[in-house]
C-alpha cells in the first residue's frame, strides 16, 4: 500500500507538475482518477473541503492542496533530486516565475477561451507574457532551474504539451520556433525527459476533451 | 555604508503587500543586523521590492520565505515540519483572495456592494474554519505570540489588520469578534507585540486613506 496518494484529473496540467515532481524524485504514489466536472468523490470533497480541486497530495494520511504548495511538500520531503536551488537568492527567482505563471494564466490562456476580434486581442496578450517568460524567465539557460530541470519548469510544463492541442482546436500559432526560439527549444528539451513524457495523456483524448471545453467556454461567454 | 548586508525595502504602508514584508523584517529584528531602510518612494515599477546584496527580489510571499531562508537565527517565519509548512502556506496564499474581495467593497456602491459583501463574507468564514483547523486549541497568546510568529500570522496582520478602520469607512462588519472570532484574536494579539505596535497606523490615517482610495474608486468608474 503507497503511502502517497494523488487525486488528479487525466486532462490537468496541474495534476502533471505533481506528477512529475514525484517521478523525478523516484517516489512511488498511488494515483486516483477522480471526476471533477461531473461528480466529485467523497474523499476528494474530505480531502479539499474548501475548493474542492485536484491536484490533492496525501502524505500517510494527510492531505494537501494547491499544486505550488505541493511541489514545494514533495522537495523538502524527499529531498532527492533538487527542483530548488540552494541560494536563497536563485530560489527566490524560482518562485517570482512560478508566481507568474499563476498569476498571468488567464491572459496565457485567453486565446483558448475566446474567439474573433477578442481572440486576436487575447492571444496578443498571451504572447506579451510569453515574450517576457522567454527573455527574462529562461534566457540563455537550458531549463528554467538552470542547467537542470527544476520547479519553474515543471510550472510551465503545460506550454510543451497542452499548449500545442489548445493552439490547434483554437486554430491560432501561438508560439512556433521562429518566433519564440528559445522556448520552443526549451519544450523540446523539457519533453525529451523521460520522467516527463512518460506519463503525458494521449493527444488524440486530448483533443476530444479539450474540444469540448472551449465549446462550454465559448457558450458561456455568449449568455 | 557598504552595498553588503544592506537591505532596503521599497513601498509604501498603505499596501498590505508591503506591510508584511515590513512586519516580517521587524519580527526578525534585522535592523541591528543589517541597516535597513524603507524608503517611500518607491523606484521600481512594482511594490514590495526587496533589495539584498544588491539584488531584488518582488512578490511578497516569495520574499518572506527568502527573508527566513537567508537569516536563519531569531524566530522562523515557517516551521520546520513539511506538513505545517504547506497548511500555513496554503492559507497565506488564500488571504490574497480574501484581499481581492475585500477590494472590492471599497470600489461599489449599491448591489454590486452588496454581492461583493456577500462573496467576502463567505471567504473570510472559510479563512475562519482554516484557522479553526489550525489552532485547535485557540489563538496563541502575546507571550507565544512573542516567541514565534509565522507566515500566515504576519499576512492576516498585514491584510486584515485594519479592520476596524475599515468598518469605520463602510458602515458594515465584515470582520468582528462574532462572526470571526478568530481572526480578531490573531489580530489584536499581534497588535500587542513591540515589534509591530512601533509601526502601527493609527486608525485615523488609515481611515483617512480608505476614504481617498473609495472616493477615487468610484469617482473613475463613474467617469
Amino acid at each position: 500500500m503507497s503511502q502517497v496518494t494523488v487525486l488528479g484529473a487525466w486532462p490537468s496540467p496541474y495534476v502533471y507538475r505533481v506528477i512529475w515532481a514525484l517521478k523525478l524524485k523516484g517516489v512511488d504514489y498511488e494515483y486516483v482518477e477522480e471526476d471533477v466536472l461531473h461528480n466529485k468523490s467523497d474523499r476528494l470533497l474530505k480531502y479539499n473541503p474548501v475548493h474542492k480541486k485536484v491536484p490533492v497530495l496525501v502524505h500517510a494520511g494527510k492531505p494537501i492542496a494547491e499544486s505550488a504548495v505541493i511541489l514545494e511538500y514533495i522537495e523538502e520531503t524527499w529531498p532527492q533530486n533538487p527542483l530548488l536551488p540552494k541560494d536563497p537568492h536563485q530560489r527566490a527567482l524560482a518562485r517570482f516565475w512560478i508566481k507568474f505563471g499563476e498569476d498571468k494564466s488567464a491572459a496565457l490562456f485567453g486565446f483558448f477561451m475566446t474567439e474573433g476580434e477578442q481572440q486576436e486581442k487575447a492571444t496578443k496578450e498571451g504572447q506579451e507574457q510569453l515574450r517576457i517568460l522567454e527573455e527574462q524567465g529562461l534566457g540563455e539557460k537550458m531549463f528554467f532551474g538552470g542547467d537542470e530541470i527544476g520547479m519553474a519548469d515543471l510550472e510551465f510544463g503545460w506550454l510543451a504539451w497542452w499548449l500545442d492541442v489548445m493552439s490547434e482546436i483554437a486554430g491560432v500559432k501561438v508560439i512556433d520556433a521562429e518566433s519564440f526560439p528559445r522556448l520552443h527549444a526549451w519544450i523540446q528539451r523539457f519533453k525529451d525527459i523521460s520522467a516527463i513524457k512518460e506519463p503525458l495523456p494521449d493527444r488524440s483524448a486530448m483533443l476530444t476533451y479539450f474540444k469540448g471545453r472551449r465549446a462550454t467556454f465559448l457558450a458561456l461567454a455568449k449568455s | 555604508m557598504a552595498k553588503q548586508n544592506m537591505v532596503i525595502l521599497y513601498g509604501t504602508w498603505t499596501i498590505p503587500y508591503v506591510k508584511r514584508v515590513e512586519l516580517t523584517l521587524k519580527v526578525k529584528d534585522l535592523r541591528n543586523k543589517s541597516p535597513m531602510l524603507l524608503k517611500l518612494n518607491p523606484i521600481h515599477k512594482k511594490v514590495p521590492v526587496l533589495v539584498h546584496n544588491g539584488k531584488a527580489i518582488t512578490e511578497s510571499l516569495v520574499i518572506i520565505e527568502y527573508i527566513d531562508e537567508t537569516w536563519k537565527t531569531g524566530p522562523r517565519i515557517l516551521p520546520q515540519d513539511p506538513y505545517k509548512r504547506s497548511q500555513i502556506r496554503i492559507w497565506a496564499s488564500y488571504i490574497q483572495q480574501v484581499n481581492e474581495a475585500m477590494v472590492m467593497v471599497l470600489k461599489t456602491i449599491g448591489e454590486a456592494q452588496e454581492n461583493a459583501i456577500k462573496e467576502v463574507s463567505e471567504k473570510v468564514k472559510l479563512l475562519e474554519a482554516g484557522l479553526k483547523g489550525l489552532f485547535p486549541d485557540g489563538i496563541p497568546s502575546v507571550d507565544e505570540y512573542s516567541k514565534n510568529v509565522t507566515l500566515l500570522d504576519l499576512v492576516i496582520l498585514a491584510n486584515l489588520g485594519g479592520y476596524e478602520a475599515q468598518e469605520g469607512v463602510l458602515g458594515v462588519k465584515i470582520i468582528d469578534s462574532e462572526k470571526t472570532p478568530l481572526i480578531v484574536s490573531c489580530i489584536t494579539a499581534l497588535i500587542e507585540l513591540p515589534a509591530v505596535k512601533e509601526s502601527w497606523m493609527p486608525d485615523e490615517k488609515v481611515v483617512a486613506f480608505l476614504k481617498f482610495f473609495r472616493e477615487n474608486a468610484l469617482n473613475s468608474a463613474a467617469a
